[in-house]
């Protein structure tokens, strides 16, 4: 062991608490890298951005651009995406379920859109809330196989300006004084029974009547409802505008008609096919 | 153990120092022989491995080591690794560690001295240098020598094998990350990608210049290393150790002879010329030694020539060293290496690397993900059944392709679908899983609100069983229902 004493000209002279430091040169070329450090910093701004300035950074001589570079990988990943999708616009809608790969594809696209256009009402998990039909469900006012799904997304649900639109009004029976206050309680109560909800047989009877009058063109004779008018089935556990007897006699009295717009004056035929298949691949699709 | 590691005295100095030139001298001896050996089965096993061949059929490359990042997959021979079984590799390194901490505090720096990569190839250049331009006094003169034709020769040819020898280590390394005879014909080629020739340009630059140009400054300037190890080291480490007591004062064979007090020490500075960090180890243990042990072998040398008794210079710890200057009897070696820090590090040691071991033989081959639907958390269905998604993946860790059927276990009469396929809900599902691969499916499961008996969950199990009967794995999974009436929620 040496002793530190003698080595007293190798130390800078300072001490804490007895612990001395040791003069310990670093070696040149450790300068050097630094002075490379700085000369790599003055190249690299002279290529590439880097001072900022009110309008932007300065832009390099090499003329890079991480926002160029984005462009670039989100065109490839679209190119990629449209050769996935290839032959979809092809082939009648009907038949997509057909090519699982296509399908796929198309189900991942839609996805996308329906996060986009869709979530506003229908919620991100397509699983609606009152007055916006969930569509998981195997429960369809207008349809749900692939055609009837497409023709729904392109026209829309009662848009006056499109011919080929979704459209059906229910009559406010008691609003409109149609019906009196007592026979809407009436048939209400036929509805509750009819769902299979605990109900006033007397009541309820009384109410059959009216509905096979006022309620079956639409809804049916069985209360199962009519797809050709978006009549919904009364006799599920599947409500639009909620099931109590009080909701129930909210829509008797005032009638419903929600819209949804017609997305073919928005969206290209190749989004509405993969939204299509979107709502389709969720669990209800015919 | 304070102080242990001091660093060597020093002339006052400036701000910067310019390298001090060395010229280690060739020396013979058992810890030169040794280190030779562990060169060429370090640098064997860094050069050969990827040409290793390992049968896997035709669904996995036959590469015994490969590091597949594109595939994110890691073949060691038998062993596959997948990036969620990355802890193994993590085990290894902690392995490493605990080994570094038990080789440090057993024999000092051991792990520098002989098996570090800027060890090994600093040595390895340094026989190069040795051939080509002579041993220590033939290359002081030359360094010293003029520009001239047989300068300029042995400079060139002696760079132009280093070179070679860095981009061999540059080019063996590139060969772990893909098939390596295909990548050998790419480069040949011209045709590999440019991360290759990217890896093998930068890695024969670091080879060249820390091995060639560095060297020693590698490890007293820029590696960690050595200051971690002065607070491993303790008085029972057996270090590379100069005895003072026996070696002092220095003198010639003839002063020794007139005068009884002189040590066994000559200095004839053959410690000194051999060092390859161009240290005095007389001066004690310092920062800048990484116990290659070289000095105990020119030390040796001096003391057999002379009919001296060996290892004045010599591996020893320091309690051993201070017992041996009293004249005490030295306890056997062993029960220095017992000691419970050692026992302690190598049953660390030991334990990770058995559990390592059993949970790598004992792991599964097929596994079972599933995840369900957050939204919506369960969907009412026109007929009244109830229906939950779910995202299940079936990981198929065998080589080959295998079909395997997926039911449901412990919910009564629930039915699988898959939307995207379509068809009539089922018992069960059939899948295919590729070789070594995931299958990601989306399923429906849907039941009789009876099913789950007026409670708003209900624990269940998906079960996959291969379709040859080899093996079944299971997940744990939860339906979820409407909240029972009343519940208010």
């Amino acid at each position: 062991m040496s002793d530190p004493s003698s080595t007293e000209p190798g130390t800078t002279g300072h001490e804490w608490d007895g612990i001395q430091e040791w003069n310990k040169p670093i070696p040149r070329w450790w300068l050097w890298i630094f002075y490379a450090t700085i000369v790599f910093a003055g190249v690299w701004v002279l290529l590439y951005p880097a001072i900022p300035g009110i309008r932007g950074a300065t832009p390099g001589l090499l003329g890079y651009s991480s926002r160029a570079n984005v462009r670039a990988e989100i065109a490839a990943v679209e190119a990629g995406r449209e050769q996935a999708v290839k032959g979809m616009m092809d082939i009648p809608i009907n038949d997509l379920p057909n090519h699982p790969q296509l399908m796929q594809a198309a189900v991942a696209g839609g996805q996308s859109a329906f996060k986009i256009y869709c979530v506003q009402c229908h919620g991100t998990g397509a699983a609606g809330s009152k007055g916006y039909p969930n569509l998981n469900d195997d429960d369809w006012l207008w349809g749900g196989d692939m055609e009837s799904i497409h023709t729904t997304i392109q026209h829309g649900i009662r848009q006056p300006d499109d011919d080929d639109t979704r459209i059906s009004a229910m009559p406010a029976f008691g609003r409109d004084g149609i019906l009196k206050p007592a026979e809407v309680d009436a048939v209400v109560e036929y509805v509750v029974q009819i769902s299979g909800q605990k109900a006033n047989p007397a009541l309820a009877a009384k109410g059959g009547v009216i509905f096979q009058q006022q309620c079956v063109a639409c809804h049916g004779i069985d209360g199962k409802g009519l797809r050709e008018f978006g009549a919904p089935n009364l006799t599920d556990g599947i409500w639009l505008y909620g099931g109590s007897r009080a909701d129930i006699r909210h829509t008797v009295w005032n009638a419903h008609a929600g819209v949804m717009p017609a997305w073919k004056t928005h969206l290209s035929e190749e989004t509405i096919r993969k939204l299509t298949a979107y709502v389709h691949s969720l669990g209800g699709g015919e | 153990m304070p102080g242990l590691l001091k660093p060597a005295p020093q002339p006052p100095a400036g701000l910067y120092k310019k390298r001090e030139k060395i010229f280690p001298k060739e020396v013979s001896g058992p810890y030169r022989r040794a280190k030779w050996i562990i060169l060429c089965v370090t640098l064997g096993i860094y050069y050969i491995t990827p040409w290793l061949r390992w049968d896997r059929g035709a669904h996995a490359p036959d590469q015994a080591v490969l590091v597949d990042l594109a595939g994110r997959r890691f073949f060691f021979g038998g062993i596959e690794i997948w990036p969620q079984e990355f802890y193994y590799v993590a085990g290894l390194l902690i392995m490493a560690g605990i080994g570094l901490f038990l080789v440090t505090s057993a024999f000092g720096r051991a792990w520098c001295g002989y098996s570090c990569p800027q060890t090994v190839w600093t040595d390895l250049f340094m026989a190069v240098e040795r051939f080509i331009e002579g041993d220590r006094n033939a290359r002081m003169r030359l360094d010293k020598a003029p520009w001239g034709p047989e300068k300029i020769a042995k400079r060139i040819s002696l760079h132009s094998v280093w070179l070679v020898i860095a981009l061999l280590t540059g080019g063996a390394w590139v060969f772990y990350f893909a098939d390596a005879p295909t990548l050998l014909s790419q480069i040949v080629s011209g045709t590999a990608p440019f991360a290759a020739y990217g890896a093998i340009a930068l890695l024969t630059f670091t080879t060249y210049s820390l091995a060639g140009l560095m060297r020693e400054q590698v490890c007293t300037y820029m590696c960690p290393w050595p200051r971690i190890q002065s607070a491993m080291l303790d008085e029972d480490s057996f270090i590379v150790t100069y005895k003072t007591w026996r070696g002092e004062p220095r003198g010639s064979v003839k002063e020794k002879l007139a005068e009884p007090g002189i040590g066994d020490c000559v200095d004839c500075m053959a410690c000194v010329n051999v060092c390859p960090t161009g240290i005095e180890i007389r001066n004690g243990p310092q920062l800048e030694c990484i116990t290659c042990a070289l000095c105990i072998d020119a030390c040796n040398d001096t003391m057999h020539k002379l009919g001296r008794a060996p290892d004045l210079i010599g591996y020893t710890t320091l309690k051993r060293d201070e017992e041996e200057r009293k004249g005490a009897a030295l306890k056997p070696i062993w029960q220095t290496l017992l000691r419970p820090r050692l026992l302690l590090y190598f049953a660390l040691w030991a334990a990770i690397g058995i559990g390592m071991a059993v949970t790598l033989a004992g792991r599964e081959r097929m596994e079972l993900l599933v995840s369900q639907d957050r939204n919506p958390v369960y969907v009412q269905l026109s007929g009244g059944d109830i229906r939950n998604g779910f995202t299940v993946k079936l990981l198929n860790k065998e080589l080959q392709p295998r079909d395997f059927i997926l039911t449901v276990e412990g919910l009564p009469e629930a039915r699988i679908s898959d939307p995207l396929l379509g068809g009539e809900p089922g018992t069960q599902i059939a899948l295919t899983a590729r070789a070594d691969g995931v299958e990601t499916r989306h399923l429906q499961v849907r039941v009789p609100p009876a099913a789950l008996e007026g409670k708003e969950h209900r624990d269940f199990a998906f079960v996959a069983r291969a379709a040859d009967g080899q093996g079944e794995t299971r997940q744990a999974a939860r339906f979820t229902g409407p909240p029972p009436a009343g519940d208010g929620g």
